[in-house]
């Protein structure tokens, strides 16, 4: 660990700090605003009237209804790109399972890639099918945490907003002008933006190269901003025409988490009170700093097994499956960034991490993303939490919990925890199904403890619509691409809908005022025992999984044994 | 959900042209007019044909040459294209070794490696790497020490002297912006035509 590295660390969490406020006052004028100029035309042509808000149910139902059409459009559109124009490389017809698979994927903000996108996609998918879903999946996720501060905010209201209006203003007000800039910024540093093919050249030594390009800079910048994570290429943003320069780097970094801590901001102020937004920050930071810390740590040091073999590999970090221009520090703070939201783009290969230093994104993703978070899923996630931890503080001085003045009774609580079941069961489940089927085992690379962690990522990566992987993993058959396309749509859907139906029950409850006898939920003892409750809820769930993937793997690390 | 069918598909339909079509071509049209180089890959041209991407590493074997990082890239088998076969800085198919840390594969190919480098300068610690493949496995850097690890090698087979060749590296070291971010570094691709130019 190094002076720059640290210094590098110090300065993006500054910098997210700074943004917090101003990002999170525009998401509050986004979510309340009476009008925005020139959206009524948008709601004329579509047949929306934006004066007439939803309840819980028919929020859900209209975002269900659009779900599925986008899961259609974009399976069809996936299914017949050889039809389809702009497809310079020429790439195959996608199959079904793999469409399938991607189209859920894509939609659900997940993003997982049983493909590459340079040997698979043609322009006109990768533009139409991707970037869109891209666009809209973050924006659904940005518009569920709307609804839910509004469950909070609202008095005896029998609705929660419209969301049509929400995803509208999300996607033409924030997520089209803020990828624009951000996406020229990525053209000016590098990333290639053309509509072309491959560019063949003659290298210096004489073999001939075929360099892939294409639209990527569009598609980079909401990949990032949407905490969307699917690459145009393999590589992600380890790719240099992805992520070219230090610069971009910390650019894409700050993205990821920008509109994540931005809304523990925009909360505060709907509810009233910016110091209950600055509570959920402060819980998200913490563990945020812990995993950066863990995984520095680990990456900085040599791995044991091949450090006999030159000096010059035992003074160095572990630099498999690391690109040179971010090195060690910017590598495992971007792999913590990308797993604490549910980002999924990567900088480096997190199955060449040191056991230990694969865990903190295994464990990110096994908390739930609610360190910030995907947008959107990062906050209405950690509210499930916050709820549990009230909870956990009301049992303990046998009072009715409360929460911003609203009071958590059984109906809460109950959908409360059947959010936060359904997770691990896919997680652990599906895992222990494909570590017993042959179809299953076919897709890992390595036995022993490396190929249950391969199998535990996926799913686990799946179901917290992350999209990253211990990418050994050859996840483009059948049975992976289906078990996993589950996977997400349990992890995104069965989440959403008990959130937005406990945003429904609070939003008709009426706030009662705060007495000597509330909890405060904006000092540092609810920031304590929230994460404390994230940290027990995660450990019980999934110590044992660890102990057999990672920890196993460490122990034998140093033990000194291969697979 | 009747009354949401039509600004389900409406919506949709129209978001997909704003994002998907309009939003890609205008950044098209716009980084093709102020950024013409960069958004046509950084191509990198000698005597007015392109060489390459000043982004993305190539093959150097030549002793006479700077190398870059291994690479683990891949192609499809020309014989089995249900397989694939090592085909490094292939830049159309980009990915890294995926090796676990404790992967008999990684630790194998990283002895032979490293036997191969010793023999070239003994006695000197190996810059880790020259022992490891990027996450891309496109990387066109090395780090300053790598460079410098091959100056014996590279003056031996062009009879230069290590000071012109030390000069050399030195100018083609770029370091950290405001010296924060991102890390000290050595285009391959640049460092070797300008080697090239120097004879």
């Amino acid at each position: 660990m190094t002076i720059l590295g640290w210094s590098q660390i110090l300065l993006y969490v500054l910098l997210i700090g700074l943004l917090t406020r101003p990002i999170g006052r525009y998401l509050h004028h986004l979510a309340s605003a009476p009008a925005l100029p020139g959206e009524a035309v948008v709601y004329r042509l579509a047949g929306v009237d934006p004066a007439r808000e939803q309840g819980w149910q028919g929020y859900a139902l209209a975002m269900l209804t659009f779900k599925g059409a986008a899961l259609v459009l974009a399976y069809g559109l996936l299914r017949t790109q050889t039809l389809l124009p702009l497809n310079p490389a020429g790439q195959d017809a996608i199959t079904p399972d793999l469409a399938l698979n991607t189209a859920i994927s894509f939609i659900t903000n997940t993003n997982w890639q049983s493909y590459g996108g340079e040997t698979a996609m043609s322009h006109f998918s990768q533009m139409a099918v991707l970037t869109v879903q891209n666009f809209l999946s973050a924006a659904a996720g940005i518009a569920i945490a709307f609804a839910v501060m509004r469950g909070f905010a609202r008095r005896s209201a029998g609705t929660v907003g419209n969301f049509w209006v929400d995803l509208t203003r999300l996607t033409l007000y924030l997520l089209l002008p803020a990828s624009a800039v951000l996406a020229l910024v990525l053209v000016w540093q590098g990333v290639p933006q053309t509509l072309l093919g491959a560019v063949d050249v003659a290298t210096l030594e004489g073999p001939a190269q075929s360099i892939a390009l294409g639209p990527v800079a569009s598609q980079e910048a909401i990949k990032m901003l949407g905490t969307n994570g699917g690459g145009f290429f393999n590589a992600n943003s380890a790719h240099p025409f992805e992520n070219p320069t230090g610069l971009t780097n910390l650019l894409q970094m700050l993205a990821i988490f920008s509109l994540g801590a931005g809304l523990t901001h925009c909360f505060g102020r709907m509810v009233g009170s910016p110091r209950q937004g600055w509570a959920i920050f402060a819980a998200m930071g913490m563990m945020f700093l812990a995993g950066v810390v863990a995984l520095y740590a680990s990456e900085a040091s040599a791995n044991p097994l091949l450090a006999g073999i030159d000096s010059g590999l035992a003074d160095a970090g572990n630099w498999e499956g690391k690109e040179l221009r971010f090195g060690i520090a910017m590598s495992a703070l971007f792999a913590t960034i990308t797993t604490a939201a549910s980002c999924g783009a990567v900088n480096a290969m997190h199955a060449s991490f040191l056991p230990l230093g694969g865990m903190v994104p295994l464990v990110n993703m096994m908390l739930g993303e609610i360190i910030f978070g995907g947008v959107g899923s990062g906050l209405y996630g950690f509210i499930l939490f916050a709820i549990i931890a009230v909870f956990v503080a009301g049992l303990m001085v046998g009072r009715t919990p409360e929460y911003l003045g609203k009071k958590i009774e059984a109906r809460e609580v109950k959908l409360t925890m059947l959010a936060v079941l359904y997770l691990p069961l896919v997680m652990l489940g599906f895992t222990a199904i494909a570590v017993l089927a042959p179809a299953g085992l076919a897709g890992l690379d390595i036995g022993g403890p490396h190929g249950f962690s391969e199998a535990l990522y996926a799913f686990v990566s799946a179901a917290a619509n992350n999209g990253s992987a211990f990418a050994g993993l050859s996840a483009n058959t059948p049975f992976w691409n289906l078990m996993l396309a589950a996977a997400m749509l349990v992890g995104r859907f069965f989440v959403i809908i008990p959130a937005l139906a406990i945003a429904g029950s609070l939003a008709a409850k009426k706030t009662v005022p705060p007495s000597a006898g509330t909890f405060p939920t904006d000092g540092p003892l609810f920031v304590g025992l929230v994460v404390g409750v994230i940290l027990i809820v995660g450990g019980l769930t999934f110590f044992p999984a660890l102990a057999l993937g990672p920890i196993v793997e460490h122990l034998a690390m140093h033990a000194g044994q291969t697979f | 959900m009747l009354r949401d069918i039509r600004p389900a598909i409406v919506l949709l339909l129209m978001m997909t042209v704003l994002t998907g079509l309009a939003y890609p071509l205008a950044i098209t049209g716009i980084a093709q007019a102020i950024f013409p180089n960069q958004a046509g890959g950084s191509l990198v041209l000698r005597a007015g044909k392109p060489v390459g991407s000043a982004l993305i590493g190539q093959v150097f074997a030549d002793p006479r040459h700077f190398h870059g990082r291994p690479s683990a890239t891949t192609a499809t088998d020309p014989k089995d294209p249900t397989k694939t076969v090592p085909s490094p800085y292939n830049a159309a198919s980009s990915g890294g070794s995926n090796l676990a840390p404790t992967a008999k594969a990684l630790v194998d190919r990283v002895a032979e490696d490293a036997k191969a480098l010793h023999a070239e300068a003994p006695g000197t610690p190996i810059p880790a790497d020259l022992l490891t493949t990027s996450a891309s496995g496109l990387d066109p850097h090395i780090s300053p020490a790598a460079a410098l690890f091959q100056i014996p090698r590279i003056a031996e087979a062009r009879g230069m002297a290590e000071a012109t060749l030390r000069a050399l590296v030195a100018a083609h070291t770029e370091t950290a912006l405001l010296g924060l971010i991102g890390e000290d570094r050595v285009n391959v691709l640049a460092l070797n035509l300008d080697l090239d130019a120097t004879r």
